[in-house]
């Protein structure tokens, strides 16, 4: 299930702003990575251009190639609607369909994507999404409620079971936490845990706590000042990262010591 | 400011504590109401006084004594900063009035007059041989000619309309969306007579087709796609971007992100605003009189011959000046007015069956 990314020299710009420069990174498969880094060094918007959602935002645009195992992401052909049935997305805040119930929002994914399958097929997927986001429990006696009625926390689980149902390969998740009271959040970490023994996890995060107790790779960003672009400081072992990293910048930032 | 400098010192030979900052002298609750009733009595006391014959100049004079009243009472008691907020507080109360009581009084006359004749043979019967100053006859006609020529109007203008919408909010960028905007703008501005003169020259004068019930829809949905548009355009504005990008991160392509997420999600305020769009079509004269001609009799096909509709009807029977033909127009008018308001119901309805659900 779980594939490799390996970017390289990848630059992407909104209209003529370059937003992040030549990033070259390997992210392993079933395994976390976590990318940290002061806001607006372009963290999310390098995790959106490893789904092709960067080129959403209009003048979004992007150069270099993301291999996925070996295919490119940006290569001639490839139509961005797959690309991103593969690699699924988690986003900041829980933003649950507010015209679907619970369940309709988990198999909004095949739904949506005109998928037939008969009820007892889909029951098992939405029960099977709902467990692997640890929700079901939570959630089995009121599925048919709607979706956005549900707790902070709860909507971005369903969130995530709903980017789950779609059995991607990659799962990218952009600060899921950052919306969530410390409980809710400890029940996404473990979920997180969880997960990577199918996909492959990239998660953007500013709590650096989080990215220690979660990711097993971690990748610091930074930017040269205001109005340049991102750049990739270093990617390591997470506990290389926090302990003893090789550039001075990421060991600045992490103890706090930034600028 | 008077009462609290008096209390001042009591409080402080009493107990040590200081006197609190937060309190204020405050007017009774029944201050406001009490102020409208005496400047309302005041108001027709100063009219009979001064011989105002115009009820009009009553009211006015006891909406300003009010204001002024509340405002003056508040700056006395309650300081300054309170009275600002009475004035604008009765400003608001007054400008409510203002409005409304027309709008009541429209309702009232209506209904008063418009009951006269309305019944079982008025809503059944058509004009047909019956002769304008005599009393009876109907409205059926005119009914069927409007909602024949508003749904003709309607099916055409609102896909138009809501597609172009989407493209607008959707997929328009650069300069194709820009002039689309403009256009949409222009046509907005158009008055009715124009789109009935542009129809005629075009259909009727060029294209050498007779009078019809089709016609007039064409000249209508001229006038109401830009509304739909305008107000498709807002709602499909207020569907949050995280939603089409949750559904296109699902891998769903975007044309069926628009019309699962964004369409569901902004049906209601789209089923209003096309109401409100046919709301105003349906009260449409101009274009009927140049393309329709109007007529006495029944004319179910709207693709030939002329057609009455209610606007039309109600014009006519003023126009015959007799009191039979005045009773008509008047129950006309409330069949009319009643026709729009169980539209408005309908999206109403509709509004809150769609609407995104937040229950537990």
């Amino acid at each position: 299930m779980a594939k490799r990314i390996d970017v390289g020299g990848l630059n992407a710009y909104y209209g003529n702003h370059k937003a992040i420069e030549d990033i070259s990174m390997t992210v392993e498969p079933r395994s976390v990575t976590a990318f940290i880094g002061p806001s607006g060094c372009g963290k999310s918007t390098f995790l959106r251009t490893l789904n092709r959602m960067h080129e959403v935002t209009p003048g979004g645009r992007v150069e270099g190639k993301v291999m996925l195992d070996d295919e490119n992401l940006y290569g001639p052909g490839v139509d961005p609607v797959s690309v991103r049935r593969t690699v699924g997305m988690v986003f900041q805040r829980p933003n649950p369909f507010p015209t679907m119930s619970i369940y309709e929002n988990v198999a909004a994914g095949i739904r949506l994507n005109g998928g037939r399958v008969r009820k007892a097929d889909m029951d098992a997927i939405v029960e099977k999404s709902l467990k692997g986001a640890n929700l079901w429990k939570e959630v089995k006696d009121r599925l048919n409620k709607p979706g956005a009625g549900l707790s902070g926390g709860q909507q971005q689980r369903l969130c995530i079971a709903r980017a789950i149902a779609v059995e991607p390969q990659v799962l990218l998740m952009d600060e899921p936490c950052s919306a969530l009271d410390p409980i809710s959040t400890l029940a996404i970490e473990d979920l997180i845990g969880e997960l990577k023994e199918q996909f492959t996890i990239v998660i953007v995060t500013h709590n650096m706590q989080q990215a220690a107790r979660v990711s097993d790779r971690t990748a610091f960003f930074n930017l040269a000042g205001v109005g340049q672009p991102g750049k990739l400081v270093e990617i390591d072992d997470t506990a290389r990262i926090f302990s003893n990293p090789s550039v001075q910048a990421t060991e600045d930032y992490i103890s706090g010591r930034f600028g | 400011m008077s009462d609290v400098t008096m209390e001042q010192p009591q409080v402080a030979d009493r107990a040590p504590q200081p006197r609190s900052s937060l309190r204020q002298p405050r007017l009774p609750r029944w201050a406001p109401p009490a102020v409208a009733i005496t400047a309302a009595a005041v108001g027709v006391a100063i009219g009979l006084g001064a011989g105002l014959s115009s009820r009009i100049q009553w009211g006015l004079i006891a909406a300003l004594l009010f204001v002024l009243g509340m405002y003056g009472l508040a700056a006395r008691v309650e300081g300054r900063r309170q009275a600002k907020d009475r004035l604008a507080t009765s400003l608001v109360w007054v400008c409510f009035l203002i409005a409304v009581v027309p709008l009541l009084s429209l309702a009232w006359e209506t209904v008063g007059r418009g009951s006269k004749v309305l019944d079982g043979s008025f809503l059944s019967h058509s004009m047909s041989g019956v002769l304008t100053i005599q009393p009876g006859g109907g409205v059926y006609h005119a009914i069927i000619g409007t909602l024949e020529q508003v749904g003709i109007a309607t099916a055409i203008a609102a896909p138009v309309g809501l597609l172009t919408a989407i493209y607008l909010v959707e997929y328009g960028r650069g300069r194709l969306a820009k002039v689309v905007t403009f256009f949409v703008d222009v046509m907005t501005g158009v008055p009715s007579i124009v789109a009935g003169l542009f129809v005629l020259s075009f259909w009727i004068l060029m294209l050498d087709f007779g009078y019809s019930g089709f016609a007039g829809s064409m000249a209508l949905a001229i006038l109401m796609m830009p509304v739909v548009v305008r107000s498709t355009e807002e709602m499909l504005k207020l569907v949050p971007n995280e939603l089409r990008e949750a559904s296109l991160a699902l891998g769903v392509p975007k044309w069926r992100t628009i019309l699962k997420v964004v369409l569901p999600t902004a049906i209601g305020g789209i089923a209003t605003g096309v109401t409100l769009a046919v709301a105003r079509i349906a009260g449409e004269t101009a274009p009927i009189v140049l393309l329709v001609f109007g007529s006495q009799v029944i004319n179910n096909n709207p693709f030939d011959g002329a057609q009455s509709s209610l606007p039309y009807y109600i014009y006519e029977q003023w126009a015959a000046g007799n009191e039979a033909s005045y009773d008509r127009a008047w129950a006309a008018a409330l069949v009319l007015i009643a026709f729009v308001m169980i539209l408005n119901l309908v999206a109403r309805g509709i509004a809150r069956w769609k609407a995104p659900k937040h229950g537990r």
